[in-house]
């Protein structure tokens, strides 16, 4: 059987699986225990398996099957969802997700998964059923290896303290440093079995290398942990040493004195890591809001990085088919040219004055606006599917940062034409970005602030009038006015005097400058070399439009404006001689006649009075240079006053037209921009009419 | 051995010019063309091609030659290179011949005024006629024309 043809339909449900998956495991971590949520995943999850193994992917299927084991064990309530677990099917999502972009992409869809797989079976042995090492997970901070262990192992303040109450308490406190067998083909399988039998009898506190960096083998023969219990040294080495393929282990047992000293001596050597290990405050901060018990630590669920989706208004099972896009362009260029015969044959019928004609062009006229309307809405496209990659990005960037934070979506139903919905997503992931990094404070500076400790980060999509508007709000650290306008002044952006002059709201608008940047530390996130002008030159080709408003502490609010749809506008045409121009309706505030002598010319500069102020005239037959007209001849000059922001011009033209709706048509790869033009439309007659954008008047 | 190729034949003036025909999308009439303003004058306009808007170059001015009045013979031809789709116009167009790529020659350093690099080779056709073959992606080409007009920022 020919495969091939199912390639695309695989490849879309596919994707339509793995989204669904990565909602639900979401959903599913702020309430691991509704098993509902988890039947749901089984489905998409078998699914995918099935379709997998029909097309021959294996490593998919088999893969997909491994994760299927996990969740047959948690419907079963024979398995609690917990992190790890969590942590373990978002890798595996992950990696899903790339072979399905390889498959995509004309490869075969393998890959080497077998480190997830490792850990999926792990799971499923029971290897890993144990809550405490929740404990461990959250106490540590992902970061790069340190250039020495001991370095690694250094304590923070919440885990010396537990150490230390546990010694005052009676407990038994040990440093233990395994050296696994260099001829082990699973060391990591090896490393899970120790944490097991550790956590059998008491709590790991700290780790080096981080239980991630474990999982995922990335470390030589040692690692060494903090570990708290009731047995004695001797009892813990034989079962360490019980375990296949550990080659040494060695368990010290460490005194308040001793454990002290320890952690001195390891604060010093970290201090010189330190410099290239910027998160450590951060790790301190976020360790230190947590429970001050450590088996209460481990009970606690994983609220670092939670991403919610606000209750999604009962998921919309549409009833739809896949339509490329392309096709819909095509549908809409027939359109047109069917309305252009229908111009014709009314202009026709109305010559000939047959009344049955007349009568039967009228009702296909009624019945091509219909039509028109509906190929029009073929292209609208809620911006769900936009949004709905925003939680799991949050999440893991969150977890990343060590911040918590809940993203609320709300108005993800809103509708926008096609085109724009494709162009939005970067801009959108760079804003949220921008939110969560600079935005959102560290726990502990939340707290210090009086604010809770997590922090909410709010994407709204809400239609009003002929616009879309996409906010992305934060309840963080808002925009400090005096570092940014320092920081630009530094890089030559503006002079002191500038900014000195700068209201708050300009201050802010700083931000879009090419170039800019407050970031002193270049993190992860942030400093790239791609700053938010990127963001704002791509929302302006856009059509739309982005504004900042910040209050210093409370938060910062972008305000992304966008046209509901880049294919219709509704425009004023014009003529000016035999040429006919459509100028955007959204950026006229009003059409005049002016007498030639109501012209002023003030240093050159034609000028007319509207309302109260005086606004420069811009001849657009002689900006144009149209031929066959000339206004100088005329006594009285009509003119469209327009706008941008709060400023005003006037264009004089010589007759309008009316008002009508358009297609945006764009004027092609040879002439991508030319000054004072954005696009064309297609008249009623087949003849096609330059779109002018108003903006470029006004400077 | 070279490769047999079909080939729009078009005449410019007395010279006449060939492209691949798989290159052309549709050779049309003379149609209404709308000006944009604003660009370089060998640039005549964009017309409504079922519904696609399509700029229309003078190839004669492209290429520097004295520009021509329109005639009845006079004809569009659509070229489509990579995402780029443009109008030609030219004197006329009338033939398709067959032609093997051995046959293009590197072109002599200067063919009727124009510029050599605009020309992919001539052709030889039977014992008179010379066949001029265009280098579509180097007439196509912006860069050039974007450091003569400096129209964009």
């Amino acid at each position: 059987m020919d495969m091939n043809q199912y390639l695309n339909m695989f490849i879309d449900e596919s994707n339509d699986h793995l989204q669904s998956l990565n909602e639900k495991m979401l959903q599913l971590e702020s309430s691991p225990t509704d098993l509902g949520i988890v039947q749901v995943i089984f489905r998409s999850a078998h699914t995918l398996k099935g379709m997998a193994a029909t097309m021959g992917f294996e490593d998919l299927a088999s893969l997909t099957h491994q994760m299927e084991n996990v969740l047959d064990l948690v419907r079963n309530n024979k398995l609690a969802m917990q992190e790890f677990i969590f942590d373990t099917f978002f890798k595996g999502l992950d990696a899903l997700e790339s072979m399905v972009q390889n498959i995509t992409e004309g490869g075969d869809g393998k890959a080497d998964v077998s480190s997830i797989v490792a850990s999926l079976q792990s799971i499923v042995r029971g290897d890993f059923q144990k809550s405490g090492i929740d404990a461990v997970t959250e106490a540590v901070t992902p970061k790069k290896a340190a250039d020495s262990e001991s370095a690694g192992l250094v304590l923070d303040q919440f885990q010396y303290s537990v150490l230390e109450q546990s010694i005052s308490e009676g407990h038994r406190v040990y440093y233990i440093q395994v050296t696994i067998s260099s001829e082990s083909q699973l060391k990591a399988a090896r490393a899970f079995m120790v944490f097991n039998t550790l956590e059998n009898s008491g709590e790991i506190v700290k780790a080096y290398p981080s239980v991630q960096d474990i999982e995922q083998e990335k470390f030589e023969q040692n690692f060494s942990l903090y570990y708290i219990t009731q047995k004695e040294v001797g009892e813990l080495e034989k079962e360490i040493a019980g375990i296949s393929e550990i080659e040494s282990v060695s368990v010290v047992q460490l005194d308040q004195e001793s454990l002290k000293q320890m952690s001195e001596v390891k604060a010093g050597l970290a201090e010189t890591a330190a410099v290239q290990e910027a998160p450590v405050a951060v790790q301190q901060q976020s360790a230190a809001s947590q429970p001050q018990s450590p088996t209460a630590a481990s009970g606690a669920k994983p609220a670092d990085g939670k991403a919610q989706v606000a209750k999604p208004a009962a998921p919309t099972h549409n009833r739809t088919i896949r339509v490329d896009i392309e096709r819909l362009d095509v549908l809409m260029n027939l359109f047109s040219e069917l309305l252009i015969d229908r111009v014709r044959l009314e202009q026709l019928a109305s010559e000939a004055s047959n009344p049955a004609l007349t009568e039967t062009v009228e009702h296909m006229s009624r019945v091509s606006s219909d039509l028109q309307n509906v190929v029009l809405k073929l292209r609208m496209v809620p911006v769900d599917t936009v949004f709905n990659r925003f939680p799991r990005m949050v999440r893991d960037l969150a977890k990343s940062l060590d911040k918590k934070l809940d993203l609320v979506i709300t108005g993800a139903d809103t509708e926008m034409d096609r085109t724009v919905i494709d162009e939005i997503g970067d801009p959108l992931v760079h804003l949220l970005r921008n939110s969560v990094d600079h935005g959102i404070e560290p726990v502990a500076t939340r707290i210090a602030a009086g604010k809770p400790e997590t922090g909410t980060v709010h994407l709204r999509a809400f239609h009003s009038g002929n616009n879309v508007f996409i906010e992305i709000e934060d309840d963080g650290s808002g925009i400090n006015r005096e570092k940014v306008l320092k920081s630009a002044i530094s890089k030559g952006i503006m002079t002191e005097e500038q900014a000195a002059a700068m209201s708050d709201e300009e201050a802010h608008q700083v931000l879009f400058a090419p170039g800019f940047s407050t970031a002193e530390v270049i993190s992860d996130v942030s400093g790239r070399g791609v700053g938010l002008d990127v963001v704002k030159s791509k929302i302006t080709s856009l059509g739309g439009n982005v504004t900042i408003h910040s209050v210093l502490g409370k938060g910062t609010n972008f305000s992304v404006q966008l046209p509901l749809t880049l294919s219709i506008i509704a425009a004023m045409m014009i003529q000016i001689g035999s040429e006919k121009y459509a100028i955007p309706l959204s950026s006229i505030v009003e059409t005049a006649i002016v007498k030639r002598t109501q012209i002023r010319s003030v240093h050159g500069n034609k000028m007319i009075a509207f309302r109260e102020s005086h606004i420069p005239l811009i001849s657009l037959s002689q900006l144009f240079e149209v031929p066959d007209f000339n206004e100088d001849e005329e006594e009285e000059t009509e003119v469209v006053v327009i706008r941008k922001g709060d400023r005003l011009a006037a264009l004089s033209v010589q007759d309008f037209l009316g008002q009508s709706e358009i297609v945006l048509k764009n004027l092609g790869k040879y002439l991508p921009n030319i000054q004072g033009i954005s696009g064309a439309t297609i008249l009623g007659d087949g003849q096609v009419a330059l779109i002018i954008d108003p903006n470029v008047f006004i400077k | 051995m070279g490769e047999e190729i079909k080939v729009i034949v078009f005449k410019l003036g007395e010279e006449e010019y060939g492209v691949e025909v798989e290159k052309v999308q549709s050779i049309e009439r003379m149609v209404p063309i709308t000006r944009v303003p604003r660009t370089y004058d060998f640039v005549k306009g964009v017309f409504n091609m079922r519904g696609v808007v399509i700029p229309v170059i003078d190839l004669r001015g492209r290429f520097g030659l004295s520009e021509a009045e329109y005639t009845d013979q006079t004809r569009i031809i659509i070229v489509a290179v990579g995402e780029m789709q443009v109008g030609f116009i030219v004197d006329s167009a009338n033939d398709v011949i067959d032609l093997n790529t051995d046959n293009i020659e590197t072109p002599p350093e200067v063919v009727g005024g124009v510029k050599a690099k605009y020309l992919r080779g001539v052709a030889k056709i039977g014992e008179e006629r010379l066949l001029i073959m265009l280098n579509l992606s180097e007439v196509l080409n912006r860069s050039e024309m974007n450091q003569l007009e400096g129209l964009e920022d």
